[in-house]
């Protein structure tokens, strides 16, 4: 029995490595927030759970990311009614975890986190879409009928502009 | 025969209209700047050590790396090991890196020529790290982030620009590397082999303007 046990350990250890958090939604205190490979995020970028989805991938060490963001978030709660979903994908590294999730308590961001942890850059930045170099921030606004995608930065007025052509 | 010329017409369209798509296609997934095939103009930009830095300077090179990068990027301090290490094995192949800082230092001042100094000092380079003065180079490359990578082949044409993308394909961890495509596309010229990828893409800091 003592065995099996160990057994089980040695296994959920070598598991936990081998799946490096794909999937797992991480919790510190209030703060939680999905880690997802790019299969995962797929769902996120062709979802039909609201009417428009915008779309922003960012990261904390990323300035102009940081300075934009409160416009994401002001986004989300003015147009929350009219079935607006702003989703927050964070291109924070792997090992910076605990800096995402003080950053996300600090700055008590109110949109859905999702972490994407998928090193195969290449293989998915043009999935995401094909005119995208790679550099951030960058936004996708989309509705069941069209796709938006922007390699840049916005002032609040700017994105809801964008975004009314979608509404 | 009417008909033979409206079809002949036609014919003639969607040639032209395919060549234009051709013609698009040839200007590389950046949108502006360079694409695969296309001659790169001479730099001539300040490096760290004062001095003036042209590429018309390597009589002897057959090449150069390019890599826009900079101090304070993640992913570009991420590969600074990576880029010296680059630099040590193919400057003496003809393929020395070039590096070239192009951000805005008012809007990024750790990226200032003074902080360019310190940190090339601290992580003694042993290639240029040059000043994108007035930021003009950078958007003629149609560089869109750090770290970003043209390599170039001297020919009897001029600088020819080879590969475009991203150092590796784990620009985050060293370690989880598969495929360099870099270095596979710098074998490749060295070996007369035609480059199997030609670009590619990663996460990197859009340039600050």
């Amino acid at each position: 029995m003592k065995l099996y046990l160990c057994f089980v350990i040695l296994l959920a250890l070598s598991c936990k490595e081998n799946t490096v958090n794909k999937g797992i939604v991480q919790e510190v205190t209030q703060v939680s927030f999905e880690t997802v490979d790019y299969e995962g995020l797929e769902t996120y970028l062709e979802n039909s759970n609201a009417s428009v989805h915008v779309v922003n991938f960012w990261a904390t060490w990323c300035k102009p990311c940081v300075k934009e963001l409160p416009h994401f978030e002001e986004l989300g709660a003015m147009y929350k009614e009219q079935d607006v979903k702003v989703i927050l994908v964070s291109l924070d590294f792997p090992d910076q975890m605990e800096r995402l999730t003080k950053f996300i308590k600090k700055k008590n961001i109110r949109s859905e986190v999702v972490f994407l942890d998928d090193a195969d850059a290449n293989g998915w930045i043009p999935k995401v879409d094909p005119s995208w170099s790679g550099a951030i921030p960058a936004t996708i606004i989309y509705n069941k009928d069209e796709r938006s995608f922007y390699e840049r930065s916005f002032t609040y007025e700017e994105i809801e502009k964008e975004l009314k052509l979608f509404l | 025969m009417k008909t033979f010329k409206i079809l002949t017409l036609l014919a003639v369209v969607v040639i032209l209209s395919a060549f234009a798509v051709k013609s698009i296609g040839a200007k590389g997934i950046n949108g502006g700047g360079y694409g695969i095939g296309d001659v790169a103009d001479d730099i001539k930009l300040m490096n760290v050590d004062g001095t003036m830095v042209s590429f018309s300077d390597y009589k002897d090179a057959k090449g150069f790396i390019v890599i826009f990068t900079c101090n304070t990027c993640p992913f570009s301090i991420a590969n600074e090991d990576r880029i010296i290490a680059l630099d040590v094995k193919y400057k003496n192949t003809g393929y020395p890196v070039i590096a070239i800082n192009p951000n805005n230092p008012e809007s990024k001042p750790g990226d200032s020529y003074e902080a360019m100094k310190v940190r090339a000092r601290e992580k003694k380079f042993t290639f240029p790290y040059l000043f994108d003065e007035g930021q003009k180079v950078y958007p003629v490359y149609g560089a869109t982030k750090t770290p970003h990578v043209y390599l170039l082949q001297k020919t009897e044409k001029g600088n020819v620009v080879k590969y475009i993308g991203a150092i590796d394909d784990n620009s985050r961890n060293a370690n989880g590397v598969k495929v360099r495509y870099l270095e596979n596309a710098v074998d490749a010229l060295l070996s007369g082999q035609e480059i199997e990828i030609t670009e590619t893409k990663a996460i990197g800091c859009s340039i600050k303007v």
